[in-house]
Formats: C-alpha cells, sequence, structure tokens
C-alpha cells in the first residue's frame, strides 16, 4: 500500500462516536518499547475510515525495520476489536515517511518525565553529500536541564534513540533522535 | 526487468544486514555492538520493503509462489542481485566501517534519486529509506575519520581497508541494459550519475580522516559482470548457507 498523503485526522473528529471511541482505543495503545507514549501520540495512526461495515486503520512505520511494528498492529486489532463490529484492516503507509515533527507536544513532555530527551529539530541530518560529522546540536539533559551533554553513541536500546550523558549531572540518557 | 532491479536494491539490504548481524555479541564495543545491529537492522526493514514489492511483479514466467521468504531463503548465490562489496567478509573493525562508509555513501545518493522515480512505490519506499541512510553515512563517515585519524594502527588498518575494498566499488556505478532501460524508463536512478557526488563526498571525508584516496584499479564496469549480475565472489555462498540453513533445513518452522 502507498502514496496515502492524508494528514492524519484530529481525534474524536466528526460527530461519530464508534469513530470517536475507535480513535480513544488507539489512543490508549502505548508503544511496546517506549510505554510511556501513545501510538497516536507517536504520529504512527495515520488515518481511521470506514467503508461499508469494514474499518479501515492506517498505520506508519517509524522505522523499517522497527521490531515493535507487528506487536502494535496486533495490539491495535486486539484493542479495535474490543470497540466495534465488523471486519478491520490496516494498511501501511510509507509516505509520506514518518517523522518525529508529528510527535504531539504532550508526548514530548512525557518523554521528558520518563528520562528520554524528546526529539529536537537541531541535528537532524538533510545533506547526502555532506554528513554532519562530530557537529550535533546541544541536547538537553532530561535530568538536570543542562545542556552540557555529550554524544555515546549514534545508537540507543531502541532504532528511534541514541544515547547521551549530561556533563553536569552525570547521568546517561536515551535521546528521542530527530528523525 | 523491474523484479530484478527490485532485487538489486533488496540484495544490498539484506547481504549486509546479515554480515553486521555477524557483529552481535562480538564488537569491539558494546555501542558498537549496537550500532552495527541497528543499522542491519534497517537495512533488513528496507530489504523486505523492495522484497514485497518484488513479490507482486508478474514476471511472466510460472509464477512459483513467490514471498518475502521464498526469495531471501530458496534462492542460491547465483540468483543474488547485491553489490559485491557488501558480501566481503567484516574482517577487523575498519574493515567493517570502511565497507559501510563506501556502502552508505552510495545508498544514501541512490536513494536520494530514487525519491524521485515515476514508480510511485519506489519513491515511497526511497522516500523511507533515504532518511535512514543519511543517519547511517553520517556515523560511519565519523568512524572513518575517527580510525584514520587516530592512532598510527588503526590509520595503517583504515587505510588498508579502504585499499582492498576500493576495486569493489566500480560496479555501483555500472549501468547495464537491465538498468539503462529502467533509467530511461523514469523508473530507475541513473548509478552512473551518483559516481561524481560520490568520489567527492569521500574525497571530503578521507581527506578528514587523512587517509589517502585509493587508486582506481581493476573493477567490474559496464562490460564486465558482477554482483548484479549474479556474478559473486566466494564469500555469498558461505554467507547464505549461515542464513538460510535453518527453513531449508526445516522448510516448515515458524518463528
Amino acid at each position: 500500500m502507498q502514496g496515502d498523503t492524508r494528514t492524519m485526522s484530529p481525534p474524536h473528529a466528526g460527530n461519530d462516536d464508534a469513530m470517536a471511541s475507535v480513535w480513544r482505543a488507539l489512543g490508549s495503545i502505548v508503544d511496546p518499547e517506549i510505554p510511556v507514549v501513545s501510538i497516536v501520540e507517536l504520529g504512527i495512526v495515520r488515518n481511521v475510515a470506514r467503508a461499508g461495515h469494514e474499518w479501515i486503520i492506517t498505520l506508519t512505520p517509524t522505522y523499517s525495520g522497527c521490531p515493535a511494528t507487528r506487536v502494535i498492529e496486533a495490539d491495535v486489532r486486539a484493542a479495535v476489536a474490543r470497540i466495534v463490529e465488523g471486519p478491520l484492516r490496516i494498511v501501511t503507509a510509507l509516505s509520506p515517511p514518518w517523522s518525529t515533527d508529528w510527535v504531539a507536544p504532550e508526548a514530548r513532555r512525557k518523554l521528558a518525565d520518563a528520562g528520554i530527551a524528546p526529539p529536537g529539530s537541531g541535528n537532524r541530518p538533510a545533506s547526502e553529500t555532506r554528513p554532519l560529522l562530530f557537529r550535533r546540536a546541544a541536547v538537553k539533559c532530561p535530568n538536570c536541564g543542562s545542556l552540557r551533554t555529550e554524544e555515546l553513541s549514534r545508537f540507543g536500546s531502541t532504532a528511534c534513540k541514541s544515547q547521551y550523558r549530561c556533563l553536569d549531572c552525570r547521568e546517561p540518557f536515551d535521546y528521542f533522535k530527530p528523525h | 526487468m523491474l523484479f530484478d532491479y527490485l532485487l538489486r536494491l533488496a540484495d544490498n539490504g539484506l547481504v549486509l544486514a546479515q554480515r553486521l548481524g555477524e557483529w552481535v555479541g562480538r564488537a569491539p564495543v558494546l555501542e558498537e555492538d549496537i550500532a552495527s545491529t541497528n543499522v542491519g537492522l534497517d537495512l533488513l526493514g528496507q530489504a523486505r520493503l523492495w522484497l514485497a514489492y518484488a513479490c507482486e511483479i508478474d514476471t511472466g514466467d510460472a509464477p512459483p509462489v513467490r514471498t518475502e521468504d521464498r526469495l531471501a531463503y530458496y534462492r542460491d548465490a547465483g540468483e543474488f542481485r547485491n553489490l559485491l562489496l557488501v558480501e566481503q567478509p567484516n574482517g577487523n573493525y575498519a574493515d567493517t566501517i570502511a565497507r559501510q562508509y563506501l556502502f552508505d555513501q552510495w545508498h544514501v545518493l541512490l536513494l536520494a534519486a530514487l525519491t524521485a522515480s515515476c514508480d510511485a512505490r519506489i519513491a515511497a519506499i526511497a522516500a523511507k529509506a533515504v532518511k535512514e541512510a543519511r543517519y547511517h553515512v553520517e556515523r560511519s563517515a565519523d568512524w572513518v575519520i575517527r580510525l584514520g585519524d587516530g592512532s598510527a594502527e588503526s590509520h595503517a588498518r583504515m587505510q588498508d581497508a579502504m585499499d582492498a575494498l576500493w576495486m569493489y566499488t566500480g560496479e555501483m556505478f555500472a549501468v547495464d541494459a537491465t538498468e539503462r532501460a529502467l533509467v530511461d524508463a523514469g523508473i530507475a536512478a541513473d548509478a552512473q550519475a551518483l559516481q561524481s557526488p560520490w568520489i567527492e563526498a569521500v574525497r571530503a571525508v578521507l581527506s578528514e580522516a587523512t587517509l589517502a584516496m585509493p587508486r582506481d584499479d581493476w573493477m567490474q564496469g559496464v562490460h564486465a559482470r558482477g554482483g548484479k549480475q549474479g556474478r559473486h565472489t566466494e564469500h555469498l555462498s558461505r554467507l547464505l548457507a549461515e542464513m538460510q540453513i535453518l527453513p531449508r533445513s526445516y522448510p516448515d518452522a515458524i518463528w
């Protein structure tokens, strides 16, 4: 499936009760690897639609190889089946590609509360020929707020995070990579 | 033809992911163990997207049951279409990093070009994958510089690795009849056009790393045959033996 360019419908759009409860159910599903934010807040749920009796839920993967993708699909099936009748079709949309720009402001706060620095926009790689060598924007420590931090590794505990260390409070922390 | 091109795209990711997976539990430092395998995971995810598309292409001949797994596990070396570069053994960590950087720098240019493909599915997969590849090339370029501009030992090993792998980079820019037809149709990216930006980028990184540009030597060109035509080095069949043994020995095994 491809080419679904619709932007995410706002939760509870319209006055359709069933539609609102499906969005609510989806909003209660947390990301299996970062269980403090929901898949709606992360921008993984792109659309909910109805065609006759069928429910069509459009999801987008964060990273191509993210192992959580299948778990999320199973969670969506289970949650939606509890709420509404009728067959459910899950559509995977690759385009437009998922971006951390879609991570909701509320989710950014929750990430920081959980000790994960939320994605910034300063050091997103942009060029194919001039990689950002060693020059990365400052990342704020989620523990003490210091901007004196350093990258330990480009990759962390999941595909979407890298590892940092605070030079002031000395705590290591995860940084949700801008993508 | 499109099927063959999709295999070229898919097999690079599939084979390199398998190589990177060989570092699991054995990389020089824990962070690199995680980084290598995360890059491999991205590449494997991308390979699945290309393979899934390849499965849908009607090639005209009596179609066998085609699934991602059939394509990954039941093709022999001669049916793989990956670049010779990605099947080269891991060697020491400089060898792995050199292989990764030379590939990443090409991959990111290729994917960026493919986002303009008139095949909407290819353009969508490329747009997804290029974001990941941009991150990959930053890491591998960082490491080329760290090792090249590091100790005398790491510098020597990095230079040796670049020199040894250079001959495999020629086929990245070779356009054979299959690719030419797809380029003319607006579907494939013109690999030849990637060569000069690639050289420019590699030159900048190697210079920063205090490494010498390797000398051009014999390479697979347009007239020679290489990985893209299914002519591989001896290393691929050994890699596949390990990758494919489980589903071939126990065809109904389920994870």
